[in-house]
């Protein structure tokens, strides 16, 4: 059943050098809390899954956390690059790490076959694309109704997955909303799911019957981290913070400004300092 | 180069305006961000009132008031018909066959409108990691028609690119429909000098509207392969008043929005 703990013990309990871990959230409701309290205990061997890695995983390869990166966009969305992880991957600083390269559309279908259970996904995709040649992951099926010849990729499923969402009620019921991304499919194909919410509410009896709940018994842990998404953003919540990625882009070009950052605003910090990095970014109700 | 003081208006400022002018009220839109973004909410804001605008982050119908910064921004979804999980957004909404234009930019871009945003250099010893395809690759070859937009320089026109991040025509003629690709592919680019559709047999991509002030020349010498015009070549109209006020006004209204958060705190 749904525990709820303090982040630091969830992520203890929750994640192992060596596991291949997703940390989800399409641009909107990034775990970024979840992945910071793992920088903070220093796992090591890492598969790290996810479409867009984004600034989280840019600061975990910069640290050395990383075997291996699965992946289908490897940028700083609207900014440019992300500058840790081109060091890695060009220079192998601070270390090499394994490189497989998706689509988003093979990643999104590689997720729901996770989710639903199957080895595989089936798609039309990968066309004339340079990645077929390069990720051995890339293959083709053959319709056995139409001969029409379609891509396949293994399905994702992770060890454990990280999300973050809106809310929790008492129950651990978790709900989604707004750019909801692959959250759902991300969770159900992992071993185990942590979520991180903004808040607790009683209950959701209130609520439109369609939106998206994980039901509690589909959620290892749960963790209270209001502000847990910054600099992503919470609908509902508070805005993205566009300047911190602008930013994100120089201090993550040099090496040892990177450092720096990740000692005063990771290790020396907490996930209680979520809260305050999000005030200025609260809409005014 | 022409710049604003000659004709009133910048390069890519025509560029977007002209790239708007390419999509109709009907056209169901997939846009790449960047200069795609700006030049569909300007078709939206202009002729267009009616485009459909799709996000890969799954929002359908959006109509966003400033430029979203990423393709997730929240403004997106405020503004969107429903927002939809990222792989019905590819499985139902793009691989069904509902997408009338793809909208693309490009790092690399060669004369059959193959896209690299891949790598620069060898794939497995890259010497610059660019971002990757995202939704790129299959909006390529599952939207009914592809348009491009970029800003002409000799290194990002070239004779041949580094990766087939997105599959253009690949060598010319029919090879889309070799490889069993049943989607147009791109039909027009769309650059800060000119604009160029692909030649009716070989697929190579070719001038057939030159910008106010431009001339062949300019253009050559901004394109790493030899470039071919159409026996008649038209001037792209000059942006109009509307055109240019909505631009700038949307470009102004966007720079301000993603300033309003920068107060110095710790990302």
């Amino acid at each position: 059943m749904v525990k709820f703990l303090p982040l630091k013990e969830a992520v203890a309990e929750n994640l192992h050098d060596g596991d291949t871990v997703a940390f989800e959230g399409f641009t909107h409701l990034i775990p970024t809390a979840a992945a910071h309290e793992a920088i903070r205990q220093g796992f090591r061997d890492l598969t790290l899954v996810r479409m867009t890695p984004d600034l989280i995983y840019d600061q975990m390869i910069g640290m050395g956390m990383a075997k291996k990166v699965v992946f289908s966009y490897v940028g700083n969305p609207g900014v440019g690059l992300l500058r840790r992880a081109r060091d890695a991957i060009e220079n192998g600083f601070p270390q090499a790490i394994e490189v497989e390269e998706h689509s988003h559309a093979g990643m999104a279908n590689a997720y729901e076959a996770g989710a639903a259970g199957l080895p595989c996904a089936v798609f039309r995709g990968y066309r004339g694309a340079g990645l077929a040649a390069v990720n051995p992951n890339i293959r083709s099926v053959t319709c056995p109704f139409t001969g029409e010849a379609l891509a396949a990729v293994p399905s994702i499923r992770p060890d454990v997955t990280f999300i973050h969402a809106q809310k929790a009620d008492r129950k651990g019921n978790v709900l989604v909303e707004g750019i909801i991304g692959i959250q759902k499919e991300a969770v159900l194909a992992a071993k185990r799911a942590v979520v991180t919410v903004e808040e607790v509410v009683d209950n959701f009896d209130d609520l439109h019957p369609n939106l998206t709940v994980l039901p509690n018994w589909t959620i290892a842990t749960i963790s209270v981290v209001p502000g847990g998404s910054h600099p992503s953003y919470t609908h509902g919540y508070y805005e993205r913070d566009n300047a911190a990625y602008l930013e994100w882009d120089e201090i993550a070009a040099d090496r040892e400004r990177f450092q720096a950052w990740i000692r005063k605003n990771v290790i020396e910090s907490s996930a209680d300092d979520f809260a305050g990095r999000v005030e200025h970014l609260r809409k005014a109700a | 180069m022409s710049d604003k003081t000659d004709l009133g208006f910048t390069p890519n400022e025509m560029m977007t305006i002209a790239a708007s002018r390419a999509l109709k009220s009907d056209d169901v839109c997939f846009v790449g961000i960047g200069a795609p973004s700006a030049a569909c909410n300007v078709a939206r804001l202009t002729h267009a009132p009616d485009i459909t605008l799709i996000y890969e982050s799954g929002t359908i119908g959006t109509a966003p008031d400033v430029l979203p910064l990423s393709i997730g921004d929240g403004e997106l979804c405020e503004t969107a018909v429903t927002t939809v999980a990222v792989p019905e957004m590819f499985r139902y909404w793009l691989q069904g066959g509902r997408i009338s234009i793809g909208f693309l930019g490009a790092a690399q871009l060669d004369k059959f409108g193959n896209i690299n945003t891949t790598v620069i250099g060898d794939y497995a010893h890259p010497k610059t990691r660019l971002p990757g395809g995202g939704g790129a690759p299959e909006i390529a070859t599952s939207s009914r028609q592809v348009y491009i937009t970029m800003a002409q320089s000799k290194r990002g026109m070239v004779e041949k690119i580094d990766f087939f991040t997105s599959f253009g025509h690949g060598d010319g003629g029919d090879h889309r429909q070799r490889l069993g690709i049943d989607t147009a592919g791109p039909t027009l680019l769309i650059t800060d000098l000119a604009i160029w559709k692909p030649d009716p047999a070989t697929k190579e991509f070719t001038v057939v509207s030159l910008h106010p002030g431009v001339s062949r020349e300019q253009v050559q010498d901004t394109c790493g392969w030899t470039v071919k015009f159409a026996q008649a070549l038209d001037e792209t109209p000059a942006p109009t008043e509307l055109e240019l006020k909505t631009l700038r006004d949307l470009q102004a209204r966007t720079k301000a929005a993603h300033q309003g958060t920068a107060k110095g705190k710790a990302a």
